[in-house]
């Protein structure tokens, strides 16, 4: 039953009347109040991520030289961005290391760098044509003289991810950061009961063309995310168990900080990107409401073995594994998170300043994302 | 009075020698264990804190050495650019002595120096790179 529509909800924002409030105060508000009068009362959530999103990139458009190249081969301060398109567009991926810094740099610097509004060694090579004569180009480009520059991230903002540990006898690296050996210690990575996807989790409000906040500049979701996976198991308040629905962002680069976008390195593993994202959602009814409350008690996920040794697998709460210790086999193992919950409730609470100023207007989405039954394929192997 | 920090690495030969016994005994040194590897016939590590008077502790020292025992003295501090860190909690992972941790409610990193056997683990770990360790002025 509809208490509210988006338009009315915008309206309100317009006027200044709206009522926001984060993820996290919205728990209590509903454990207080109620769900019906909860969502009579609030308009819209705000919700934050701060976390390492490793399928991340942005594209670069920077503008014609004279004579003109058809760049065939790019590089960024010596990290090589992807010019398999036309003259001298270019993408530059963040997990790309770089061919003389090897891991200590690579593509997430590079945008990190961009966006800071440092200058930026372009190289770039072509075999030369009639119509672009120039074979190659080496010049410094930065935030201010290229034309376009937005990212693209097919993969962010997932659902729900897997704890890791490792139950081997030596230490393992992974992207989910160092993993001691004899289940030494469990990584997580989620801002939990303020993550987008976990207040929404069946995509009742976030869908393709939902305007968000990232990386400090709105933007939008533009698809579903590469390995949208719906059809995870799911608790009864709708919350994936594991891996499951992930979001194609897009944004404008140049109006992005570092403050919520950074590079990083995850050692003997590579390079990977920071990004912040928060999305708004409206409040529509009671179910909405519920929704937007859950937290981390209710919130669960899977601890998994990275070591690939066992098929060891455990269902933890967020709760638990926020506590900084949980129990495996008996034994008290020590837990670290990898996403800044700090600096999502930063994002949380600048969107809702946002929307409260009246800078930052809700969206219908334009369609749904996948809700139900479509699962991964996998990748056989036919070659030799 | 002093206090240092020192790793101590027994070879297999030497796990069963009662080297803190004697530390406490002969040379009234006050002994804290921060961490402890020691299994038979393998190699040992313990990482302590020793303190007494300065002339027991160089006594010590010399003891250890006289008796086939590696030690080395950390007189490096951990420091990271505060303004720069994003309080992920990767150096947290790995922290053997939980040194560095991330709680509820603020979640931001906190740091007791007390805890911290400056194994140096944290810096290869922090994602930003942003941990270094630091050599105090030389004192002595």
């Amino acid at each position: 039953m509809a208490i509210k529509t988006i338009d009315e909800i915008n309206e309100k924002i317009r006027e200044g009347k709206a009522v926001v409030v984060t993820a996290e105060e919205m728990i209590d508000i509903v454990k207080e109040n109620g769900a019906k009068k909860a969502a009579q009362t609030v308009d819209v959530v705000t919700t934050g991520t701060f976390s390492p999103m490793c399928s991340s990139g942005m594209f670069i458009n920077f503008g014609h030289s004279t004579p003109p190249i058809r760049m065939t081969k790019v590089w960024l301060n010596d990290v090589m961005a992807y010019a398999g398109i036309a003259a001298v567009d270019a993408y530059i991926g963040a997990t790309q290391i770089s061919e003389s810094q090897g891991m200590a740099y690579g593509g997430a610097h590079v945008i990190e760098d961009f966006i800071a509004g440092k200058d930026i060694r372009l190289y770039a090579e072509s075999p030369g044509t009639d119509c672009y004569p120039r074979k190659s180009i080496t010049t410094t480009i930065n935030k201010y003289n290229v034309n376009q520059a937005y990212m693209f991230n097919p993969r962010n903002c997932y659902q729900n991810y897997p704890a890791a540990t490792n139950s081997s006898e030596r230490t393992i690296y992974t992207y989910m950061g160092t993993l001691l050996p004899q289940f030494g210690n469990v990584t997580y990575c989620t801002s939990g009961q303020l993550s987008p996807l976990l207040n929404d989790p069946e995509y009742r409000t976030i869908g393709i063309g939902t305007r968000v906040f990232i990386g400090g500049a709105q933007g939008y979701v533009a698809f579903e995310g590469t390995q949208h996976d719906p059809g995870q198991e799911r608790m009864p308040n709708g919350t994936p168990v594991s891996l499951a629905g992930t979001l194609a962002l897009i944004g404008d680069a140049k109006k992005m900080t570092t403050k919520y976008i950074r590079a990083g390195v995850f050692e003997k593993y590579g390079v990977t990107l920071f990004v912040g994202v928060g999305v708004p959602i409206p409040v529509l009814d009671e179910d909405m409401a519920v929704k937007t409350s859950v937290s981390d008690k209710d919130i669960y996920t899977v601890i998994v073995d990275k070591s690939g040794k066992t098929n060891f697998s455990q269902r933890v709460s967020y709760q638990e594994l926020r506590s900084g210790f949980v129990e495996i086999n008996g034994r008290t193992v020590p837990t670290a998170p990898l996403s800044s919950m700090k600096i999502a409730r930063e994002i949380a609470s600048e969107l809702k300043t946002l929307i409260e100023k009246g800078e930052f207007f809700l969206t219908e989405p334009v369609e749904l994302l996948p809700k139900h039954d479509k699962r991964l394929n996998k990748l056989d192997i036919r070659g030799d | 009075m002093k206090t240092i920090k020192v790793s101590l690495t027994f070879p297999p030969a030497k796990v069963t020698f009662p080297l803190m016994t004697m530390l406490v005994r002969q040379f009234e040194l006050e002994v804290n264990i921060l961490h402890a590897d020691i299994k038979l016939n393998r190699t040992g590590k313990l990482i302590v804190d020793m303190t007494g008077k300065k002339e027991n502790i160089d006594n010590a020292l010399a003891f250890i050495e006289e008796h086939g025992i590696l030690y080395h003295i950390f007189n490096g501090m951990l420091t990271w650019q505060e303004d720069k860190c994003v309080h992920c909690g990767a150096c947290t992972s790995v922290c053997p002595s939980r040194a560095l941790t991330i709680k509820a409610p603020d979640y931001i990193l906190n740091f007791d120096k007390e805890k911290c056997l400056v194994c140096g683990l944290c810096i290869k770990a922090c994602p930003l790179g942003i941990m270094r360790l630091a050599q105090p002025d030389s004192d002595e």
